[in-house]
């Protein structure tokens, strides 16, 4: 069995971990790729994060967990400025990504996002062949060489873990796979410019279980090269693939910590109602 | 309370809304069928009868023509307008007979009262000669002649005749395209020359010497090009002359013998003779010249190419303009603008653009493109034709751009709403991947919105193919000489004035000094614009149907 195989198996049979074979992490010992300082984050009138300091550590999977509605995928697309998009939406503070504040005036967003890769909840691939969207990054940056592209798409495929499955139909559109295959094709798009992080905003929402542990394993993988952060719902998701997880409430970060320590000894007693579903 | 149930069983609706569609579909089909029944049945082979007719009391004339139709009249009408019916006919029927010979008897059509008429007989060697004048001519044939001398007689030189038709009908061609092009070339060039004289005329600054110099040049090449039209004029006067040459006698209905030169014959056919076959290959060939020819006698007889021609360019040329102002102003509207009272105010008056009435179009066209933009055009760039305007006068580029102003609203509006209907994930997934505003359109919104785009030049195709009304101001006449694509630099002509299938339709409807002889002409034009417009349309259909297809995702 890989080594994903094993923890996952763990995961899924006992509550989160019971055997304690899980590695505890350590959250002082890492490395970190973005840092939240003092973010404050308006939709009008209305505060939807509060006062958040974090530190994401480098090529570890963080999970933001918390009810609907209490800011974790704000907070997600505070990484890549994805809230830009909406007019009335106001963002105080800073996030820095290797040592720049990313709102300061002169980031180029576009740059930003080629270094923030992001996935949404539904896969969305463009109408194009699988090719092309795995190759689009790419050719925004003016990359149109035949040969390297070829290279790059079959890596991030690959890396995707959905070359052997679309290898023989590169030039069908994208929208002939299956949703968890549109999935994997939309993180391998995501690979394919090589970007430091990855957020992954309910990746599995839309998937049946067995897509979903495809899309779990991959996630596995990925963070041997990534930072990946990843916004779910699913408890026993964020507790199979995280190494790091917040607890959000009604904008506020609860508490943050490393995965086994936050499901099985939570400081707060807040965490602890929620994922126990004593509430939410 | 048995109704009470069926109402409330809802088959009334279904009975409602179904009807409608039938009611819908009737329409439309029988409005298709009378025209193409009525067009295409135009131009098969006519059978020809001959009969006496009483014209009063003991004169008895003979008659010789095609039915066209028959109607039933009271008795009392026929009497009053003189024909002498026996008191105890109550209705009567009378059959519209064409006879031809415009030339002879003054009236092509005339209805007879078929109690005055006797048997109908269909006499095989009755012959009817399609002519370039006075239409067409019915009658027996009876001589053929070479320069005068007969050189075959009766039924029997059918062939001779035919070939002979030929031989008169190639010449004509020859000497068409003689007097097209070779003296068409030497009038442009004197033309240029005129052109240039005026110029040196205007130019103040030129020294009175290097004028005189340039102008008696100008005068030498003005001679030469006179004596190349002596000897162009010689050739084609020696053609005449040669097409001249044969004449066939033939004898009319009355028993009167006319001689007709064939110079003068299109076509010769014995309708009462022709096998189907004999009769399919007329119809053909008789619908392919009314296709492919130009119009004859104030548009009443021969083709109507110059009119297809003419719809096609113009509406070409509207979609070339108008798909780029629609789709960039739509993409203003939906990406850029701040969507807020203005934009939507903005988007009310595109909207209501759209119910203006089209002849108003074409008053602005005329005042705006043909007089202020065309007026100074010539001012600017053609000061030597004034007063004789260029573009300062109704034509091809006017009509496109007034009609493309009459359909933008339409390309506005279906480019808007396929703009509104991409999901915005789709978006977002490329903007996630680093690529700008303008990238994100233009490789994923916009292609996205083809389909959109198509069905939006699919309607204003559809709408300014059959726009006639603002075509009147700006460009359209009943007969252009000229197509405004043809062999001279810059080959399209946007200034010329065109001919226009709908227009056409009015002006032989209505306009024709031969009601009856250009009735068929009208249904089988209307028959014409409506495929064409169908052909159009189903171009633009397979077009969108192939980038849906391309463009496919989970929302269509």
């Amino acid at each position: 069995m890989t080594e994903a195989e094993t923890s996952l198996t763990h995961g899924v049979t006992a509550g989160f971990f019971n055997d304690g074979s899980r590695e505890k992490m350590d959250l002082s010992k890492e490395t970190f790729s973005l840092e939240v300082e003092d973010l404050q984050l308006y939709y009008g009138k209305d505060h939807a994060l509060k006062n958040i300091n974090m530190k994401i550590p480098t090529r570890r999977v963080t999970a933001f967990i918390g009810p609907s509605g209490c800011g974790k995928s704000t907070l997600l697309r505070c990484f890549n400025r994805m809230n830009d998009l909406i007019d009335i939406c106001r963002v105080e503070g800073r996030i820095t990504l290797d040592g720049r504040n990313i709102y300061d005036r002169c980031v180029d967003v576009a740059e930003l996002r080629r270094k923030v890769g992001m996935v949404f909840q539904k896969p969305n691939p463009f109408p194009k062949s699988i090719y092309e969207n795995v190759a689009y990054g790419l050719r925004l940056q003016g990359v149109n060489n035949r040969k390297t592209l070829d290279q790059v798409v079959e890596q991030a495929l690959r890396g995707a873990a959905l070359w052997d499955e679309v290898k023989d139909r590169l030039q069908e559109n994208a929208f002939g796979l299956s949703g968890g295959q549109q999935q994997r094709l939309v993180i391998a798009r995501a690979v394919a410019i090589e970007p430091e992080v990855i957020l992954l905003d309910e990746p599995c929402s839309a998937l049946d279980p067995i897509s979903t542990a495809k899309v779990e394993e991959l996630i596995f993988t990925l963070k041997k090269k990534y930072t990946i952060i990843i916004v779910t719902h699913n408890m026993q998701q964020a507790a199979r693939v995280s190494d790091y997880t917040a607890y959000m409430y009604l904008g506020d970060l609860v508490e943050f910590m490393d995965t086994v320590t936050l499901f099985t000894k939570p400081r707060q007693k807040a965490t602890e109602d929620y994922i126990t579903g004593r509430f939410g | 309370m048995k109704i009470r149930a069926w109402f409330d069983s809802g088959s009334p609706w279904i009975w409602l809304t179904a009807g409608m569609v039938s009611l819908s579909m009737i329409m439309v089909f029988g409005l298709l069928m009378l025209i193409a029944v009525r067009g295409l049945g135009h131009f098969w082979p006519p059978q020809v009868v001959a009969f006496e007719y009483e014209q009063g009391p003991g004169q008895v004339v003979s008659v010789l023509g095609s039915p066209v139709r028959s109607e039933t009249v009271p008795g009392l009408t026929l009497r009053e307008a003189g024909y002498v019916i026996p008191e105890n006919v109550e209705l009567a029927r009378r059959n519209l007979i064409k006879q031809g010979n415009r030339d002879l008897t003054g009236r092509d059509f005339i209805w007879y009262p078929e109690d005055l008429t006797g048997q109908w007989t269909t006499p095989l060697e009755a012959m009817i000669l399609e002519r370039r004048e006075w239409g067409d001519f019915y009658g027996f044939l009876r001589q053929v002649k070479e320069e005068g001398l007969v050189v075959g007689e009766g039924f029997e030189v059918r062939e001779e005749l035919l070939r002979r038709v030929e031989r008169a009908n190639e010449l004509f061609t020859t000497i068409n395209r003689i007097e097209r092009y070779e003296i068409g070339d030497l009038n442009r060039s004197i033309e240029r020359i005129r052109l240039t004289e005026r110029r040196l005329e205007l130019d103040r600054d030129l020294e009175d010497q290097v004028r005189e110099q340039q102008l008696t040049d100008l005068q030498e090449q003005r001679a030469e090009l006179d004596r190349q039209y002596e000897v162009i004029n010689t050739r084609r006067l020696d053609l005449a002359a040669q097409m001249r040459r044969d004449s066939l006698v033939a004898e009319a209905m009355d028993g009167r013998l006319v001689e007709i030169p064939l110079a003068n014959v299109v076509h010769a056919f014995w309708p009462n003779s022709m096998s189907l076959t004999e009769k399919m290959g007329h119809y053909v060939r008789t619908i392919w010249n009314f296709l492919s020819g130009f119009p004859r006698e104030a548009n009443t007889e021969g083709g109507i190419f110059p009119a297809i021609f003419g719809t096609v360019l113009m509406v070409m040329l509207m979609s070339i303009v108008v798909t780029p102002l629609g789709v960039l102003a739509a993409i203003y509207l939906r990406e850029y603008a701040r969507q807020g009272p203005l934009v939507r105010l903005v988007r009310i008056s595109v909207n209501n653009l759209a119910g203006v009435p089209s002849i108003v179009f074409g008053v602005f066209g005329l005042a705006f493109f043909v007089y202020f933009i065309g007026g100074n055009l010539d001012r600017w760039l053609y000061p030597e034709s004034l007063p004789a305007p260029t573009f300062g006068t109704p034509g091809l580029l006017w009509s496109s751009l007034t009609l493309a102003l009459l359909t933008l609203p339409v390309v506005i509006v279906s480019t808007e709403e396929g703009l509104a209907r991409i999901p915005s994930t789709i978006r977002h997934g490329s903007l996630a991947l680093g690529a700008t505003k303008a990238e994100t359109l233009w490789r994923t919104v916009i292609p996205l919105a083809t389909p959109a785009m198509m069905t939006g030049l699919i309607l204003a195709v559809a709408r300014a193919a059959g726009e006639v009304a603002p075509l009147m101001l700006v460009g359209v006449v009943k007969l252009a000489p000229n197509l405004p694509v043809d062999g001279y630099f810059p080959y399209l002509h946007l200034e010329r004035k065109f001919m226009h299938l709908g227009f056409h339709i009015y002006d032989v409807g209505f306009q024709s000094p031969n009601v009856e002889a250009s009735r068929p002409l009208v249904y089988a034009t209307a028959l014409t614009l409506v495929l064409i417009i169908i052909v159009l349309n189903l171009t633009a259909i397979t077009i969108r149907n192939y980038l849906r297809e391309k463009y496919r995702s989970e929302g269509d």
